[in-house]
């Protein structure tokens, strides 16, 4: 048992705030994933967003 | 009784050369599929064997699929039995026909792989500053839309109509889970931020033969590509080009699914939508999932609702009828990810190409403070399907395992090299390694020989399970050119 499950001894809440500081810490794991990622992607990036989107033209097929 | 639900893909890849002055894309796409370096044979192809204009509901028109003496200059089969070829201007991959929903979810992405190799060979043959590039999605954002067709043996006894009364529904609806996303709306529709799918704008029409103006939910292409006293194929034209691997597998095993328990009678009472085509679009610019869709009967129901439905009806049909682990888990996978689109669209962000490339672009309209029409976003959307995996952000995603993968590269080499076992698609991709230099024509159901005797042999394959290494692989294994094979298969 931990010092602060036996500081704290009501069940419930201690697991509700378990679950809150757990659900923050995927958050913010994801949030770094995610500017690792863009990170990642800005280095490929298309160079000139808007001349590459203007020029993407295609017939229609099928 | 169902027939067995032999499956195929085909898709058409968005082609660029950059730099290139007097680009013009049919061009681009015939530079494609000549420059596939792998096991190939450029061969005519035999469309007097096709029949696009036919409609299944018992009428047509002439005028569709006619013969093209050039036609060899642009299409290859290759020794993996799938087709590569220019359609229009887009260069385009019809995978070999497959056994099962993983096998086809495969073949999907080793056209991917096929056209990769491609382009990288292309790029050798351009002037210095030109760049080939090719996306596997299905919009220009600028009202310009090409297919990925996916393709379900049916019986041919089963009445159209009676596909057209269940099938509209599920296909409005499965879009939840078969879209690629797409920023921002075309043709006409309103507009909004981003939406589920590349497609669902340019659908127009419930039942109808075209394919290429005023879409229609089902396509009514009677070409059965096998003995059409025995087979119908249905050719479903709503659906977006994935890259996901798993979303692929949803898609193709869930419908293949529908299909077979339709056939079999094994459905309730069809759901019936007051206007499909007007809920095609709901459903598509609904990222939420909580738009209300109006029934034929009265009230309404979500997209969500209906596949739960659905899901319900095939799970029983799959523990009743069907044993084969695969539709165990299609079952499964299903069920996942209908309760996670349910609870949380962006629980799916690891499956669904909608939903990772929309987390990806919130993240940057977050970080750049951006709106979404920014040239920016519009780039990123495009960037997302570029199938170069040195720059393409599906690539970027699954290399960091954001995205599930059901395969391994190794599994999709091994996809361009051999095909499938269990379908013709063997005998066809065994004849391309062993005899290029005697095969001439071919079609889906047909072989054109030329052995130096003074007719040309054709080897009919009629019947899509047929040709599987089973039994042909022995015979293969012993002949030693195609006169051999010829006189061995009775000619």
């Amino acid at each position: 048992m931990s010092d602060r499950e036996r500081s704290r001894p009501q069940g419930r809440d201690n697991e509700q705030e378990e679950a809150v500081e757990e659900v923050e810490a995927a958050e913010s794991s994801a949030t770094e994933g995610i500017d690792d990622l863009l990170d990642e992607i800005d280095s490929v990036l298309e160079e000139n967003a808007e001349e590459f989107v203007r020029n993407y033209v295609q017939k229609g097929g099928e | 009784m169902a027939v067995h639900k032999v499956i195929g893909t085909e898709t058409e890849y968005g082609v660029l050369i950059r730099n290139q002055p007097d680009f013009n894309p049919a061009l681009a796409s015939a530079l494609i599929i000549n420059s596939y370096p792998g096991d190939r044979v450029r061969v005519q192809w035999s469309y007097e064997e096709e029949t696009p204009g036919r409609d299944a509901r018992g009428f047509g028109h002439d005028g569709y699929g006619v013969s093209d003496p050039d036609s060899a200059l642009v299409n290859a089969v290759l020794g993996n039995g799938a087709r590569l070829y220019v359609d229009h201007a887009h260069p385009e991959y019809s995978s070999p026909e497959c056994f099962d929903p993983l096998e086809a979810a495969l073949a999907d992405k080793v056209g991917e792989r096929v056209m990769e190799m491609a382009m990288t060979r292309a790029q050798q043959t351009v002037p210095a500053g030109q760049i080939v590039k090719l996306y596997k999605n299905n919009s220009d954002g600028k009202g310009n839309s090409y297919g990925a067709h996916e393709n379900y043996l049916l019986a041919r006894e089963t009445s159209f109509g009676r596909i057209i009364r269940y099938a509209t529904t599920f296909m409005v609806t499965r879009q939840i889970f078969t879209g690629a996303g797409k920023v921002g709306s075309e043709n006409g529709r309103p507009g909004v931020p981003y939406q589920i799918t590349q497609r669902a704008d340019f659908f127009e029409e419930e039942v109808g033969l075209e394919t290429t103006l005023k879409r229609p939910i089902i396509n009514t292409r009677d070409e059965p590509h096998g003995d059409p006293g025995r087979y119908r194929r249905l050719h479903v034209i709503i659906g977006d080009a994935n890259l996901s691997e798993y979303q692929l597998f949803l898609k193709l095993g869930v419908t293949a699914l529908f299909l077979a328990a339709l056939e079999d009678g094994a459905l309730p009472d069809p759901i019936d939508l007051a206007d499909p085509v007007e809920s095609c679009w709901t459903v598509s610019h609904d990222t939420r999932l909580r738009a209300p869709l109006s029934l034929d009967e009265a009230g309404t129901a979500t997209a969500v609702d209906i596949q739960m439905r659905y899901l319900e009806w095939l799970a029983k049909y799959v523990e009743r009828e069907l044993d084969d682990p695969v539709w165990d888990r299609v079952i499964a996978e299903w069920a996942a990810t209908l309760t996670d689109l349910e609870s949380d669209p962006m629980l799916c962000a690891d499956r669904l190409d909608w939903v990772a490339k929309k987390r990806l672009l919130e993240a940057y309209v977050d970080r750049d403070g951006l709106d979404w029409s920014d040239a920016k976003i519009r780039a990123l959307d495009l960037q997302y399907h570029d199938i170069d995996s040195r720059v393409g952000l599906y690539h970027k995603l699954a290399g960091r395992g954001a995205i599930r993968r059901l395969f391994t590269d190794e599994d999709i080499e091994q996809g361009v090299k051999t095909p499938p076992s269990r379908t013709r698609a063997y005998f066809r991709g065994r004849c391309v390694t062993q005899f290029p230099d005697s095969l001439t024509a071919a079609n889906w159901d047909s072989l054109v020989f030329d052995t130096g005797d003074t007719h040309l042999k054709r080897v009919p394959m009629m019947e899509p399970l047929k040709g599987g290494e089973d039994l042909v692989g022995p015979l293969l294994d012993q002949v030693e050119d195609a006169a051999a094979l010829i006189q061995a298969l009775g000619g």
